[in-house]
């Protein structure tokens, strides 16, 4: 154990004190003791900075179950390094906001932080462990996490909604992901990455790379909300504002992203995993951003928008695994598109973090976040109008923001596609920066349509339920006004980060490329030249404002009134099948028949049993060494035969009771010819009184009645009864002849040789029973004791008449 | 000797799950029973039957029938009864209280 596996797991202690916290000290907000953790965990972390932009990296290793390969060990480079920064950095500022915004008198606050605490430290095993098993672990400890905070309001029907939709979904997707790992452990032998990574080329050679990558693509595009998983982040939104901030934007979203930076050491440079990556990156692009134009929800808008730039940073990342084709070639073409998905990673976070915590305020403030009863805020909340300007700019992707700069770049890198010369993308190379453009239309438009809507017009407080509007509480600004801060700062001195995380991450992405010493040159600037990039930009904001001028005449247009997006009908619908589907097969099998049951249990039964025999050549049974048959034995036979065959004839009570009898007396007969006299003597008592038992019984009980069953019924019995008698006896001649055939030593010599000696019994099945086995046989009297206590009680009790037995 | 009561353990599986399926509660106790003969044979005939004397010692036997069989199906013939007397009486008192031995009146719940 060292301090870095104590980073993970501390999270996880603090979570278990919080409850005693929150119960013993309730004067003091639970948030302020949470808050230490992950401040203390940011500047921890921090420490590592100039180690890992040194090139350097971590590994510690703690044994957990070697001999599968499964180890914790954690694992820190410029990547980790960088996620574990967003995790604890945010969650800080998280943490602080939501003191404010969670009140202590009438929220449950053990709940929330407790699960706050278990998601930060899932996610920093997430980013911090080496061995896949362990990912995974931490990964459905987040998908956990995430469906508890949503769910926080569990009394919300919208809440319990949203938490099953998003546990389902990336459930699933962490399932596949598990498959997509042992398929990997399966080709490679490991579960570590770096060693993975160092077996690139076997993993790429294996007939079964195509199936693990897609098995873990699907883990990774379900958690990242790429289309069309993209469906459960909307309905995440329902947690409290600072989940979404935390959770749904800044943080466990990424862990997708993380994934797929990640392992592209092991799948990139493979042509599938380009295209795949890339095309559902854009495709999630453009409808995410589409999508979020037709929202009316503040958070809804916000939802959609990340959705989009999460298909943003994972499309980069599919051009820029390219750089394993090349190997080395001309670095600079796929350097742009992984520059910029680590640049926008933390761009994204901090503006969007600071558009989150400020829908959060003006939810707080006003009572609602829907677009069309909000307007005029700019003047109400200038604080919150000043930090969405900021947030929306830099979405929007304009200068001097931290978003102009990775959206130049990224259409750098989608331009950059178009030169590769690989994948065939000569012929349609061009379709990818064209839907990029698209996509940044949109994301233009939306912006512009929040704050317009929220922030200009005319403020009228009547379509509001509260009285007065007034600004947040200072300590709920502090974190938005951060975060802005961030923006602005990363927009002006943006090299600032550029050898400190940005390149440290990008090696750690793309690994092996660069021999040992070199760097990848990261330079970020606000000036290219009149490129094609900047007229791009241009093209976006004057086709954005275009569209935002003829708002009016889209307003009432289809597109813009629903809001639903058409793949919430395919789960909702397809969740309904599943529950009626299921429904249905129950009621078909449960018919509450016992010779439905019966029908079920014994066709199975026969068909393994006859499955097995034919498998293992049973019924050629060879040397049967079989005792003669003296002649009075087939008489004996032949009665017992026609007692029990005339059994299911008989429509008699008594007649039916006397064959019953008469078969158990012959059982006892054949008992004593089998060379059994202790068991002959037991079933003579027993049978005498069963048949008396009958005979009490049956005076109470109705007449038999004839049954008439059906032609097609009575064969199904009929061929069920047979079949399964045909294989009681195949198997009664198996086991008899392999007895024979592998003459082991019996355990029952044993008893013969010792009986006399140990126990002073001549009767050996006597000695068995009250000596060798003899508590066995005190636990048999007292199961009797219990059936006859049974039977009394079940005489005697009288009963009023409507109970159900 | 093997191969025939092997036949006959069959017949009287055969029998005990066609009764089964009946849809009379005396029928289903009385196949139960019938069950129990069918098993205790069937251990008895897979060990072999009739191979030496009967399992008490004494100066003129060389070899004894298996002994282990027979304890086992002893403790089964004792349980087999407890477990027909309890069905016995419930059917009994099924009939009391819902006045039909017919299994297919009997199904589903009060709730349903």
């Amino acid at each position: 154990m060292t301090l870095l596996h104590w980073a993970v797991l501390l999270p996880f202690i603090a979570a278990i004190l919080i409850p005693f916290l929150y119960k013993y000290l309730k004067r003091i907000h639970t948030g302020w003791f949470v808050l230490i953790l992950p401040l203390v965990l940011f500047v921890y972390f921090l420490s590592f900075i100039p180690k890992t932009s040194s090139g350097e990296v971590i590994l510690n290793n703690l044994n957990w179950v070697p001999s599968l390969g499964i180890n914790f060990n954690v694992y820190l480079d410029g990547l980790s390094l960088l996620f574990a920064l967003l995790i604890t950095g945010i969650g800080s500022l998280v943490v602080l906001y939501s003191i404010y915004y969670l009140s202590k008198h009438k929220e449950k606050l053990n709940n929330f932080y407790v699960y706050l605490l278990m998601f930060m430290g899932a996610m920093l095993g997430v980013v911090l462990s080496d061995n896949l098993i362990v990912i995974y672990v931490f990964w459905e400890l987040t998908s956990i996490a995430s469906s508890l905070l949503i769910s926080y309001w569990y009394t919300r029907e919208k809440s319990v909604y949203g938490a099953q939709k998003s546990m389902y979904i990336t459930v699933f997707g962490g399932l596949s992901m598990l498959g997509g790992f042992s398929l990997l452990y399966v080709i490679a032998g490991t579960f570590s990455i770096r060693e993975l990574i160092a077996n690139a080329d076997l993993v790429m050679a294996s007939s079964l790379f195509i199936p693990a990558m897609i098995l873990v693509l699907l883990g990774a595009f379900t958690k990242s909300a790429q289309f069309p998983f993209h469906i459960w982040l909307p309905d995440a939104m329902e947690a409290p504002t600072p989940v979404s901030a935390y959770l749904h934007s800044a943080t466990m979203v990424k862990a997708g992203i993380y994934l797929v930076a990640r392992l592209t050491g092991v799948f990139g440079g493979a042509p599938e995993w380009f295209w795949i990556i890339t095309i559902a990156g854009l495709v999630t692009l453009t409808w995410g951003s589409i999508s979020a134009v037709r929202q009316k929800d503040l958070k809804g808008i916000l939802a959609f928008s990340t959705v989009s730039q999460l298909g943003l940073i994972m499309s980069l990342l599919g051009a820029g695994s390219a750089a394993f084709y090349f190997q080395d070639g001309d670095n600079a073409l796929y350097m742009t598109a992984i520059l910029a998905a680590v640049f926008h990673l933390i761009n994204h976070a901090t503006f969007k973090g600071s558009l989150f915590m400020a829908a959060g305020i003006i939810d707080h403030e006003t009572g609602t976040r829907d677009i069309r009863k909000l307007g005029g805020l700019m003047t109400v909340l200038p604080v919150t109008a000043t930090i969405s300007l900021i947030g929306l700019a830099s979405m929007a992707g304009l200068p001097p923001f931290n978003g102009f700069l990775s959206k130049e770049l990224f259409f750098t890198g989608m331009l950059n596609v178009t030169e590769y010369g690989i994948f065939n993308l000569e012929t349609f190379g061009f379709i990818i920066p064209v839907i990029a453009w698209i996509a940044s239309v949109f994301t233009f438009l939306y912006c512009i349509l929040m704050f317009s809507k929220t922030f200009m017009g005319k403020f009228d407080i009547s379509k509001l339920k509260v009285k007065h509007v007034h600004e947040a509480p200072i300590g709920m600004l502090i974190s938005p006004v951060i975060l802005a801060a961030l923006v602005v700062v990363f927009g002006l001195f943006p090299n600032l980060l550029a050898y400190s995380l940005i390149e440290p991450a990008m090696a750690a992405i793309i690994p092996g490329i660069l021999s040992p010493g070199e760097f990848f040159d990261v330079h970020i600037s606000h000036w290219h030249g009149f490129s094609p990039e900047l007229w791009m930009t241009f093209g976006v904001v004057a086709l954005g404002i275009l569209l935002f001028m003829t708002f009016k005449k889209w307003e009432n247009t289809a597109f813009y009134r629903g809001e639903q997006d058409l793949f919430n009908y395919a789960y909702d619908s397809g969740y309904e099948g599943l529950i009626k589907g299921s429904q249905w097969i129950t009621r078909l099998q449960m018919t509450g028949r016992l010779r439905d049951y019966f029908i079920y249990m014994n066709t199975f039964i026969i068909l393994i049993m006859a499955y097995t025999m034919y498998r293992y050549s049973l019924p050629a049974i060879q040397s049967l060494d079989l005792s003669p048959i003296p002649i009075y034995f087939w008489l004996v036979i032949l009665v017992f035969i026609g007692s029990i065959v005339v059994i299911p004839f008989i429509n008699n009570r008594v007649a039916l009771i006397i064959a019953t009898g008469v078969s158990g007396f012959i059982v006892a007969l054949l008992f004593v010819l089998f060379r059994a006299p202790d068991l002959a003597l037991t079933q003579l008592l027993i049978e005498s009184v069963s048949v008396i038992l009958f005979m009490l019984v049956f005076y109470h009980l109705p007449k038999l009645k004839k049954v008439k069953t059906p032609p097609k019924m009575k064969a199904v019995k009929l061929i069920i009864s047979i079949g399964f008698g045909l294989m009681i006896t195949l198997g009664s001649l198996s086991v008899f002849s392999m007895g024979q055939e592998v003459n082991f030593d019996s355990i029952s010599e044993y008893y013969t040789e010792n009986s006399k000696e140990e126990a002073g019994g001549y009767n050996i099945v006597n000695v068995i029973l009250v000596d060798f086995r003899g508590l066995d046989t005190m636990l048999e009297i007292l199961v009797v004791s219990m059936a006859v206590l049974t039977v009394v009680s079940l005489i005697r009790l009288r009963f009023k008449g409507s109970e159900d037995i | 000797m093997e191969l025939l009561m092997s036949i006959v353990i069959g017949i009287i599986f055969s029998v005990t799950i066609y009764l089964f399926m009946s849809k009379n509660l005396l029928r289903v106790v009385a196949a139960t029973l019938l069950l129990s003969h069918g098993v205790h044979l069937l251990l008895l005939t897979m060990s072999g039957l009739q191979r030496g004397a009967a399992p008490i010692l004494s100066f003129d036997a060389d070899a004894y029938t298996d002994p282990l069989p027979q304890a086992l199906v002893l403790t089964a013939i004792v349980i087999s009864f407890g477990v027909t007397a309890i069905l016995l009486v419930m059917s009994y008192r099924t009939y009391k209280v819902h006045k039909t031995d017919d299994l297919e009146e009997l199904r589903g719940s009060a709730d349903e």
